[in-house]
């Protein structure tokens, strides 16, 4: 996926060590228990995982919209371009967001407001971090309403979010995300709630946009088929840390961890045609009570007797693999 | 469509039909014009509104048009549109219109230009009330609401307590004890906000702790006190504090105000809990937006209908209970006429002269119903979803 694009190797983004905690019922849940990852400038990052595994926990902290009383960041930095954003008071993140880094949530159904018009919404995203005239507001709101693909902009300003379809409202929402220009946007499994033809015009509208606006993209997803669209690197969590990460032809072409593997072969394809698809037994474990040691042993096929004891280091594959199975690392078997 | 998609295209691609465009004001106007019975309402509502206006301007200053004060006792309990026995009155105590449109009461004066007196007071009593209520609602189910997670340190609610105890002894002339607990509440102040710069002391004192701990949620506190607001039968509640107070109308406005803002709150708690869990909130938080937008721009508007709904009912109420204290002869003080006492002069009169009672009877219904078509009018155009359905 490096076609032609220079991957510029500055981070932008660099999370380090980071860990939300919950609270719940006197239980302390480990929602995200120290993951690391980067984003560089103009590179799409993809965290892939099952539900609850702590994608958008992870997502929502980088932003601090982290509910506490509940949640908390115990541990950790999130440097944004030299700011360590977890440091930074409510005013100072008010202006990052929107204006630096943007979200895009996962249900655009509900992700837009009821009472106002698709015009008053965008306005009011650019006009929060730019004074500009009204005049100038609306044609800046058409041209990105335009951008994002949407046909007849100038009326569509004047809709209401229930007139709009469901892809629709999400190039909506994808325009508002874009309306400052930022330099960052967190995709929260944006074409989930989507239609598969509609979740392949939204991925071409995220490639087009990155490339005329050279941003960075963090995609957040569980679907792999959509992340081997559009990543350039990917990041593998499974309950609440990465157990692996390498760029797109690594992860597909030569997972190195148990659970990766688990995830690829369970993918449906033309070859597994009439056979049985393969699954993952067991599920995700309960955050609040995680096993011992490698938090994927029970579930792991590969397990040995000092998995269910010692929690397992990165083991570095090469050009920027890494993999959290000691087991497969030392025994050499990659195979699936 | 990409752009070279769309100009290939271009040759035969046709601009697909739209909807007539509309402004919001006509919009709202169509939708509007669909429910007969709110545009009746709305009708009644602007008659009223001008019968209020006009009749305050009538019937005040020194020597007014229609003088709802003017006593004919020999023209008493005259019925509606009867003729004034003329050589019996004054030429100033002869009606301006010539005939008794609604009658006399008791002592000989016009109802009519009762009438027209005592509805500015149902309007503003209304309308001041219920906007007390819904301002004082709307702020505290706003902040339960939205703030309520928050917690309020037991030293926070202890001053605010003294505070109290202590201004309450001032007024209540006990100078020497409040004055010393009020100056105890300063100092505590000043070293409260002194220990914060200064101390970086780890350990912390068992009374440190307690006082510093978490009282109660923001939450609980508000919702608290509306229950126990409700607590207390709210007429009663008005009555009492009416025979404290001088008897003024703006008395009771406020007081009418102060006890009826529990509903709003409710409501407006209620919403708040609902839609600040919506992803649009979490939506506009990433968009960098400060609490008081979220909270007034885009969560306010979606909250407000059934606040709008409880206001319009409200002031119908509100017209009622002014009325009632009125009856009892608590209201506004006599010589003024408000509907209320006309309708509780009338009803030592009810069977010699029904109309007494009737026609305020009569006036209140039609107001407070149409207050309420209204109200439900509005709803159903504030709410954009709804819109489709007519």
């Amino acid at each position: 996926m490096i076609d032609g694009r220079t991957t510029n190797d500055r981070p932008l983004l660099c999370v380090e060590n980071l860990k939300v905690y919950f609270q719940s019922n006197g239980a302390r849940a480990h929602a995200v228990d120290g993951i690391s990852f980067e984003v560089r400038e103009k590179e799409t990052v993809c965290i892939v995982g099952e539900s609850g595994c702590g994608k958008t926990v992870s997502a929502l902290s980088i932003l601090g919209l982290i509910p506490t009383p509940p949640g908390e960041i115990v541990d950790g930095q999130i440097i944004f371009s030299g700011q360590n954003l977890i440091k930074l008071d409510e005013k100072t993140m008010q202006k990052i967001r929107g204006n630096h880094i943007s979200m895009v949530f996962q249900e655009p159904l509900t992700s837009l407001n009821p009472v106002f018009t698709i015009g008053d919404q965008i306005g009011e995203a650019v006009y929060t971090h730019k004074q500009i005239e009204p005049e100038a507001l609306f044609k800046y709101c058409v041209q990105l309403l335009n951008d994002v693909g949407i046909p007849s902009p100038e009326q569509r300003l004047n809709d209401y979010p229930h007139q709009l379809s469901g892809g629709q409202r999400q190039r909506v929402m994808i325009a508002m995300a874009l309306a400052c220009d930022p330099d960052l946007i967190i995709a929260d499994e944006p074409t989930t709630a989507l239609d598969v033809t509609v979740q392949a015009q939204i991925l071409a509208l995220f490639r087009s946009i990155q490339k005329k606006r050279s941003m960075s993209v963090l995609y957040i997803s569980h679907d792999l088929g959509v992340v081997s669209a559009i990543a350039d690197r990917i990041y593998v969590m499974y309950a609440g840390i990465i157990v692996e990460q390498g760029n797109t032809d690594q992860i597909f072409r030569a997972a190195r961890h148990p659970y990766t593997q688990g995830l690829l072969a369970s993918l449906p394809s033309l070859s597994k045609r009439g056979k049985r698809l393969y699954s993952i037994p067991g599920s995700v474990p309960n955050p609040a009570y995680r096993p011992e040691g490698c938090p994927f042993h029970p579930r792991c096929r590969h397990r040995i007797l000092s998995c269910q004891k010692e929690y397992p280091g990165m083991c570095d594959y090469g050009e920027g693999h890494l993999g959290r199975c000691p087991v497969l690392f030392e025994t050499g078997v990659y195979s699936k | 469509m990409n752009p070279v998609e769309k100009k290939l295209n271009n040759d035969f691609y046709i601009e697909s039909p739209l909807p007539p465009k509309r402004t919001r004001m006509q919009e709202f106007r169509r939708l509007f014009g669909q429910n007969r019975l709110a545009i009746l309402g709305l009708f009644i509502f602007i008659l009223f509104f001008c019968c209020a206006v006009t009749g305050l301007f009538l019937t005040s200053g020194s020597r007014p048009i229609f003088d709802p004060a003017m006593v004919r006792l020999q023209e008493k309990l005259r019925p509606p549109l009867a003729k004034p026995t003329l050589d019996s009155l004054q030429p100033q105590e002869v009606p301006v219109l010539g005939v008794y449109l609604m009658g006399t009461d008791d002592l000989g004066r016009d109802v009519f230009a009762r009438m027209l007196q005592g509805a500015w007071v149902s309007l503003t009593v209304g309308f001041v009330a219920v906007g007390i209520s819904v301002l004082i609602g709307i702020f505290m189910g706003g902040i339960a609401g939205y703030f309520g997670q928050h917690h309020i340190r037991t030293d926070h609610v202890l001053l605010t307590l003294a505070l109290i105890l202590g201004t309450g002894l001032v007024i209540a002339n006990f100078t020497f004890i409040g004055t010393v607990i009020l100056l105890l509440c300063l100092a505590y102040i000043f070293y409260s906000l002194s220990a914060r710069h200064g101390s970086t002391k780890k350990e912390t004192p068992a009374l440190k702790a307690m006082l510093h701990s978490n009282a109660v949620s923001v939450d609980t506190l508000i919702m608290r006190i509306v229950d126990i607001m409700l607590c207390f039968p709210s007429f009663f509640l008005i009555l009492t504090v009416v025979a404290l107070l001088p008897a003024s109308i703006y008395n009771i406005m406020i007081v009418i105000g102060l006890t009826s803002w529990m509903g709003t709150t409710r409501f407006v708690r209620a919403e708040f809990l609902s839609l600040r869990e919506q992803d649009f909130v979490a939506a506009a938080k990433a968009l960098g937006l400060s609490n008081f937008r979220i909270i007034f721009r885009h969560i306010m508007p979606n909250a407000i209908a059934p606040v709008l709904v409880s206001a319009t009912i409200g002031i119908a109420s509100a017209i009622l209970t002014e009325a009632g204290l009125s009856f009892l002869g608590f209201g506004v003080p006599p010589p003024h006429a408000t509907w209320g006492n006309i309708l509780s002069n009338g009803k030592n009169f009810i069977f010699d002269a029904p109309w007494l009672t009737f026609i305020p009877g009569i006036a209140i219904l039609i107001v407070v119903l149409s207050f309420n078509l209204f109200g439900e009018g509005l709803r159903d155009v504030m709410n954009p979803k709804l819109r489709e359905r007519h």
